[in-house]
Parts: C-alpha cells; sequence; structure tokens
C-alpha cells in the first residue's frame, strides 16, 4: 500500500524500483510510449533516413487491424477471458465479402458477413456465459467451427469469387497523401467508442467488475451471462472489420488470412498492460502495444532476419512484459 | 494443581500467537492429566482453533512451550505430532475420496487389526475395507477417522468438533468409546459446542477466553453454570444501550417486510421460521456453522432452499439470482470484504456498483447523479477517502464502510448483514451500529448476524437464536445479554443441565436428533427448579409478542 509514498522519499528517487513501480501501475502509457519512441529510434539507427512519412504510413496500416483485434482480446481479457476466435473469424469477414460482393454488391455482402460473425460471438457468448465453458477452450472450438465452415463455403463458391471488392482495398491499403491511411476512418471513431464505453458507461464498469471479482459483481446483482454474450458477439463484429482491413490491406482472401494475427493480438493487448486475469487495463494502451509490436516486426524485417527469430523475440517480449506487469501490479 | 509436571500427560503453557494487528491467542495453557478426557471449551474467537492447531503443530505459536510427558517438544508438522503422540480427528474426514479405505489406512500406517477393533467398538464391524472412500457415507468416514486414531493407540487423542453432525446413534457409540478411554495410559482433549456432551464424558474442562486460559473445571454437576460463566467473564457494559424505549416498543405494521416460513435447506437447516418488521433489527445468534450460512445464503437470492417459503411485503417469493433478491429489497452485507468488494477499483465504481447492473443502465453513465450519490453515501458513512485509487488499499473498517455505503446510496429496504462488524476497529463498530439504528428509525428492516454477542443488546430490538438449523429461542433485546444469549446459543436451558437429563440425552435412542429436539420441544418447565434466573425467558419463543 505504501510502496509509493514510501519511495517518494528515498535517497534518489527517480532511481528507485518503487517510482518505476508506481508509474507503471499508474501510468501504463508512459512507459510504453517511451518504449515505443525507442523502437522508432532504433529504426533510424539501423537504416538511416528509414523513418519518414511513408514510413508512418507503412506502420499504421499494418498496425491498424491488429489494434482492432487486440481490442478483442482486450475486452474479453478485462473479464478474465480470452477469443481465440478472432482469427478465424476475421478471415471468414473477408473471405465471405469477397466471395458475395460480386454478386450482391459490397455492402450487403458486408451486412451478411457480420451478421455471420455475429451469430459465431452468440453462440460463443452462449457457451462461456451460459454453459460456463472456459473461454479458452469455448473460443478455441469456435474458431475451429467458424474455419471449418469457411472453408466449406469456400468449396461452395469457389467458380464465383471475384476476390477483394475494390471498396475493402481502397479503405484496407490507400491512403490520404500516401501518409494517413483510410482505415484510420475505421479505427478512430472505433477506438472513441471504446475508450468511453469502458470508462463511462455501466456495460463498460461492468467488464471490470466481474474480471475483478466475478462473486462481488454477482452479489451487486450482475447477471454475468448478459455481460458475457454481449461481449463476445462485441469481439466478433470487431473482428469482423478487423477482417474487411486485413483483406483490402493484403488483397488476399483467403480462409486463413488472419489466422498468424492471433498470437499477436493476444501480445499487443497484453503489452498494453491489459491483465489476462481480468479486472485491469484498457484499451489505449492495447493500441499503442499494437504499434510497439508493428515497429518490431518491420526492425526486425529490414535487418533481415529470419521469421524464426522474429518469433522468438515476440514470445520473449510478450514473456518479459507479463512478467513486469505481474511484479509491479502485485502488491506488497 | 498440586501436580507436578512429571504428572501430566500434556502440558502447554504461555502460548501466544498473533496474525498481524489480531492476538489469536494471548497466554492459553492447557494441562491434561493421563487417562483423562478434557473439554476445551471457548466461545467463538475464543481461540480454541488456534490451540488446537498450535497442538497439531498446523501453526507454530510466538511464544510458549509445549511438553509432553514432562519432555518439551518443539512440534513443526502435523506428521510430527503423529509420530510424537498427538492426533486429532476433525469435523471433516481426512481421507483421500479415491483409494479405498484398506489403501487410506496403509498411507497412515495404520495397524489393521487394532482398527478393526475399534470398528467394532464403534459399531461399524461389517465395513468393507475395499470400499472406496468416497462411496462410503460420511458418518462413516468420521468412525472410520477415529477408529483409524484409536488404533495407533495415542497419547493425545483430539476431538475437534467431531461429534457435531453425527446421527445420534453414532454420537452415542462414539461418547460411549471416549468414555472409556478414561483412566487408560492416554488422554482425549474433546471440543464440542454441546454441553451435554461435555457433561457426559468429560472429567474437567478448559475454558478460554479472548485467548487467555481462563479456568479449569472439574466436571460435575452443574458445573455447566461455571463454565458458562468463565467463558463470559466480567461483563463490561460500557457502552450505552442505543436502541431506547420507544423504538423498542413500536408497533408492529400489519404485514412483515421480510417472512420465513419453514425454510429448510438439507440437512444444515430446518424449519427456520421468523418475520422481521420495518423499522426493527433484528438479531441472529448462533454458533459457528448452525445454519447461518445457508439462511443468509438463501435470503440473498445465493442458494435456492430445498423446503419452505418466503415472503417480502405478504408476497411470496423465490430468488434464482442475487439480483432477484436485491430487485425485491433484499441487500446482503458479507463479513467476508473480499467477496463483496472489487479490490482493484475505485471507491467510487464500488458504491456505484449496484447502479449499472440492469441492461437499461448500461448505457452512459450519469456522472452528475453519480457523483451526488456516491458522495452523499461516502459522507453518511464517514468514509476515509484519501486513498483514492484502490479499494484494496484501504483499511478494513473502511473498506466494510464501502460495502455498506453500496447499498445506502440507493435507499434501503431490508438489509442483511451477516456478521459486518468482523476483523474491524471499535471505533467503525460504532458508527456501524449507529448506522444500523438510524437506518431502521428511518423505516428499514435489518437482519443482523453477529459473533459478538456483545452488539445483539446495542442494536436489536431482538433476536432469534439458531441452534442445529433450528431456531431454538427468541430474545427481547431488553434480555439479550451475554450469558442468556450464549445460552440459547449453547441451547442449555435455564438454570443448569442436571447430569442425569444430559446422560439419558445424550443416550437417547437413534433416530432423535441429540439436542435440538428437546429444547424446541421442550418448556422451560422441564428444567427443575433450579435458581429463577432471569434467562428463564430465553426458551420462550413468544416472549416478545
Amino acid at each position: 500500500m505504501s510502496g509509493v509514498a514510501g519511495a517518494s522519499k528515498a535517497r534518489s528517487p527517480w532511481l528507485s524500483a518503487a517510482v518505476w513501480r508506481g508509474l507503471f501501475r499508474d501510468r501504463p502509457m508512459i512507459p510504453l510510449l517511451a518504449l515505443l519512441a525507442m523502437l522508432v529510434v532504433a529504426s533510424e539507427l539501423v537504416r538511416p533516413g528509414i523513418v519518414g512519412p511513408d514510413w508512418i504510413g507503412v506502420i499504421l496500416r499494418a498496425a491498424v487491424p491488429l489494434a482492432i483485434l487486440a481490442g478483442c482480446q482486450t475486452l474479453t481479457m478485462l473479464t478474465g477471458g480470452i477469443d481465440l476466435s478472432v482469427g478465424a473469424v476475421a478471415s471468414m469477414s473477408g473471405f465471405v465479402v469477397a466471395s458475395l460482393a460480386a454478386g450482391t454488391g459490397t455492402p450487403t455482402a458486408i451486412v451478411i458477413a457480420l451478421v455471420a460473425a455475429a451469430l459465431a460471438g452468440l453462440v460463443t457468448g452462449i457457451g462461456v456465459g451460459v454453459f460456463r465453458v472456459h473461454p479458452l477452450i469455448m473460443t478455441l472450438g469456435m474458431g475451429l467451427v467458424v474455419l471449418g465452415l469457411a472453408n466449406f463455403w469456400q468449396l461452395q463458391t469457389l467458380m464465383s469469387s471475384t476476390g477483394v471488392p475494390p471498396e475493402l482495398r481502397w479503405l484496407g491499403s490507400g491512403a490520404f497523401a500516401q501518409v494517413l491511411p483510410y482505415s484510420l476512418l475505421v479505427i478512430v471513431p472505433l477506438a472513441a467508442v471504446i475508450l468511453v464505453g469502458l470508462r463511462r458507461t455501466g456495460y463498460g464498469r461492468l467488464l471490470y467488475a466481474i474480471g475483478d471479482n466475478p462473486i462481488a459483481a454477482r452479489l451487486a446483482g450482475a447477471r454475468s451471462w448478459q455481460i458475457l454474450v454481449v461481449l463476445y458477439v462485441i469481439s466478433a463484429l470487431l473482428a469482423a472489420v478487423a477482417g474487411f482491413l486485413l483483406s483490402g490491406y493484403t488483397n488476399v482472401a483467403s480462409v486463413s488470412l488472419a489466422d498468424s494475427a492471433l498470437l499477436p493480438s493476444v501480445a499487443a493487448a497484453v503489452i498494453g498492460g491489459t491483465s489476462i486475469l481480468g479486472g485491469r487495463g484498457g484499451y489505449g494502451g492495447t493500441m499503442v502495444g499494437a504499434l510497439i509490436l508493428t515497429v518490431i516486426t518491420s526492425l526486425l524485417s529490414s535487418l533481415g532476419y529470419p521469421d524464426a527469430v522474429t518469433q522468438i523475440l515476440f514470445g520473449a517480449i510478450i514473456v518479459a512484459v507479463a512478467a513486469a506487469y505481474a511484479r509491479v501490479t502485485s502488491q506488497s | 494443581m498440586t501436580l507436578t509436571t512429571t504428572d501430566l500427560l500434556l502440558e502447554a503453557t504461555g502460548i501466544s500467537k498473533t496474525y498481524g494487528a489480531v492476538v489469536a491467542l494471548k497466554s492459553a495453557s492447557l494441562a491434561v492429566r493421563p487417562g483423562e478426557v478434557h473439554a476445551l471449551m471457548g466461545a467463538n474467537g475464543a481461540g480454541k482453533s488456534t490451540l488446537v492447531q498450535i497442538l497439531t503443530g498446523a501453526v507454530h505459536p510466538d511464544r510458549g512451550t509445549i511438553a509432553v510427558r514432562g519432555r518439551q517438544r518443539i512440534v513443526q508438522s502435523p506428521a510430527e505430532a503423529r509420530r510424537g503422540g498427538i492426533v486429532s480427528v476433525y469435523q471433516e474426514p481426512a481421507l483421500i475420496p479415491d483409494l479405498d479405505i484398506r489403501s487410506n489406512l496403509r498411507l497412515t500406517e495404520t495397524p489393521i487389526e487394532p482398527f478393526r477393533h475399534w470398528l467394532r467398538e464403534l459399531g461399524l464391524a461389517n465395513l468393507d475395507l475395499s470400499a472406496l472412500a468416497r462411496r462410503t457415507p460420511l458418518a462413516s468416514l468420521r468412525i472410520i477417522d477415529l477408529a483409524r486414531a484409536l488404533a495407533i493407540e495415542p497419547d493425545v487423542l483430539m476431538l475437534d468438533e467431531m461429534t457435531a453432525a453425527l446421527p445420534a446413534n453414532l454420537t452415542e457409540r462414539v461418547l460411549d468409546v471416549i468414555g472409556r478411554q478414561r483412566g487408560g495410559g492416554g488422554c482425549v482433549i474433546f471440543i464440542s459446542h454441546r454441553l451435554i456432551e461435555i457433561a457426559a464424558v468429560c472429567d474437567r474442562a478448559t475454558v478460554l477466553r479472548e485467548g487467555e486460559t481462563v479456568g479449569v473445571v472439574d466436571v460435575t454437576p452443574g458445573s455447566e453454570e461455571r463454565i458458562v460463566e468463565l467463558m463470559l467473564g466480567q461483563i463490561v457494559d460500557e457502552m450505552p444501550a442505543v436502541p431506547e424505549g420507544a423504538d423498542r416498543d413500536r408497533s408492529r405494521a400489519a404485514t412483515p417486510r421480510l417472512a420465513a416460513r419453514e425454510l429448510s435447506a438439507g440437512t444444515k437447516l430446518q424449519d427456520v421460521s421468523f418475520d422481521l418488521y420495518p423499522g426493527e433489527v433484528l438479531g441472529v445468534v448462533a454458533l459457528e456453522g448452525q445454519g447461518q450460512d445457508e439462511l443468509f445464503d438463501i435470503l440473498a437470492g445465493s442458494r435456492h432452499p430445498s423446503g419452505g417459503e418466503l415472503l417480502v411485503d405478504g408476497t411470496p417469493v423465490s430468488f434464482h439470482h442475487p439480483a432477484d433478491a436485491i430487485r425485491a429489497g433484499l441487500v446482503y452485507i458479507a463479513a467476508d470484504r473480499a467477496e463483496a468488494l472489487l479490490m482493484q477499483r475505485s471507491i467510487r465504481e464500488n458504491i456505484g456498483l449496484p447502479f449499472i447492473t440492469r441492461i437499461r443502465r448500461w448505457g452512459l453513465i450519469n456522472t452528475g447523479e453519480e457523483h451526488r450519490l456516491v458522495d452523499s453515501a461516502i459522507a453518511t458513512l464517514r468514509i476515509d477517502t484519501r486513498a483514492q485509487g484502490e479499494v484494496r488499499q484501504l483499511s478494513g473498517g473502511n473498506q466494510q464502510k464501502v460495502t455498506i455505503a453500496r447499498w445506502v446510496a440507493g435507499g434501503v429496504k431490508t438489509m442483511l448483514c451477516f456478521d459486518p462488524t468482523r476483523g474491524i476497529d471499535i471505533r467503525t463498530k460504532d458508527q456501524i451500529y449507529l448506522l444500523l439504528r438510524d437506518l431502521a428509525a428511518a423505516g428499514a428492516a435489518i437482519l443482523l448476524y453477529t459473533s459478538e454477542l456483545k452488539e445483539v443488546q446495542l442494536v436489536c430490538d431482538r433476536a432469534i437464536v439458531i441452534f442445529g438449523g433450528r431456531v431454538v429461542a427468541e430474545i427481547g433485546g431488553a434480555d439479550a445479554d451475554e450469558p442468556a444469549l450464549l445460552r440459547a446459543a449453547y441451547n442449555l436451558k435455564s438454570g443448569a443441565v442436571i447430569p442425569e437429563l444430559a446422560a439419558a440425552e445424550a443416550h437417547s435412542e437413534a433416530g432423535a436428533a441429540p439436542s435440538s429436539e428437546v429444547a424446541a420441544g421442550g418448556s422451560p418447565d422441564a428444567a427443575p427448579a433450579e435458581p429463577a434466573e432471569p434467562s428463564a425467558e430465553t426458551t420462550a419463543p413468544e416472549h416478545n409478542r
């Protein structure tokens, strides 16, 4: 309890561990932004002249879908859950739009994909909220089911599929003045809704509440199944939006499009300070986490390291950050 | 007391143990002679269980010495205590459910033949040793536990509430076997809430109060009174009774706010009925584990009753979730703050929690309205808000205030308080008492379970006493002093219990609940014309009507 107060009286306050601990706990954005800045500087040092408007555009375009998928993880992790079906749901949504757009028009195709995603989220939510299946198991299973259904759909529509519609390509890979990607038009309002929603709405508070102490939430009258069903539907819808942007960004419509983004989405939320145990974290940190991961990936690939090295570093960073958070947020 | 140390089988002296600021044991001592059945007595929180844990090596004392047969011992673990001849049997059987009985015996290196002998003595001769422990009835498991302990012929056999919830016929057998341990080479330390059992089998009793040994009593006819007196100690009466006459004689509203009709929950709670009227604080008094937990769980909507009916304002209700109880105006305050609070969230969010749980309140929070509600609740309860961040940084007393403030903020109709002052400082306790009185004066109905009997007279208009899952007494607030409550809580009738009656009761035939039955049905006149104590009223349920 007195960790922070005690530290201010220490002899060298700026070097004391308790100050850092307080900083991490109360203002996690500051060290995160510092880490991001360090990585940008490192990129510039490794390849002088690389950091410029074009580079920023590239980073942002890659980071936006990741940040949205990481939003799914943030919301579910706040309740002590996780959503491992986001990869499959995102891929499925992107693929459904690509396969239907030519026939029905892009807007209708998008609506159909969103409905399909929402149905998957509803099933997940009922499994987690009503039947009390652990979210890890439920979303893992649901991800496989969605992947299987998407494969089935792929076999049915192989002939008619015409590729990613131009609207999505524009949204996913276009940019204002070649710098600010159009996908910001999606993430900025989305992020605003999530940030305000978590802080200022009853629903957002309840997400924290059931993650912090499900018994207390129950005794206060919260019916967690309602909250969880809505949560997994929201998560699936977010995943679908990420899938649209991702297919536009890569100009690929594939049933395994977003698979490789699943673990980075968890990593971004964890790096951003959301506790996998629930009740702690927020979306601001997650977005910075997504940027950090994107910059690291770009940095490593510009060094010419093979994927294996990137993966090892990814894993190491996640473990290190999670351990650091566990240390600073535990009391005493 | 003229015995020298070497005459004693077990001697513990000056045992103390503190947990942080809480003193569990101040200076406890226990001296047991060979061949003796010795009772260890004390009200809730007196330090009985801590002393037992220390003797069995589960907890290390801060200070004090333990000697067995005159040689000092430092017991580091239960296994070591066992090797040293100290064996204990608890209320919960200590058998591994997925092993058969024989394997369980092998694990503890129990010799089989003596074990079979004791099984026969305890009336379980044809037990199948190859049956899985999980398939064996609970009562049999307790007997197996006892036979296993007896089989290794321990120096000190500790029985902690072993007979609680044991069927009457088995209790009789157990008491019989324990009684026959008298005069042998070992000794038995017997812990029970039932004074009748103490009277039936024990030679002497050591009484603990507030972490200290306050007396050793030879158990003879009539000594129950002395034991109860010792458990109570000097009645401190420095605090004025808060409720004044006007409140107590409040004319009752036509319909009770909350009425329980023959509520049952399995075997833990049986036929509990009471009425709770607006404007009154009704106390619930019970020793640990008498069914009060189940009662409050049912009222708070966390548990479904197995029988009976619950009426709110005269209308039958059925709760499937705490939200149903809250909607009916029943709010629950738990003793365990960790159960009620969002430890990582702010005071404000914790107090505001009940207001956002309904789906139509899931939208944007009206921050102005929320601030007003929360601030007024903080002011009412005088919560120290210096620790703005997380509730886990608050003191225990402040945390408890937050759990109460959460419900006060929205206006209270019926409040169910389960030991709300457990483990908090005296000033906060007083504030909570006053708050409960104020709420009642404003028309709220309050049900208060408390393990601190002093509180009853301070706060409650009347109190019901639960023993063995049944309401055994109703006592008016004015008469609810500690002796009266404790006698009722131990289901001890007025005056004293004559040992013949006690023995007869303890050996009563199978099928009858050993003691609660008699008290529930028996009238005060059943007791002999012993000194006319004021507590004669304790068993008159209609006294206050």
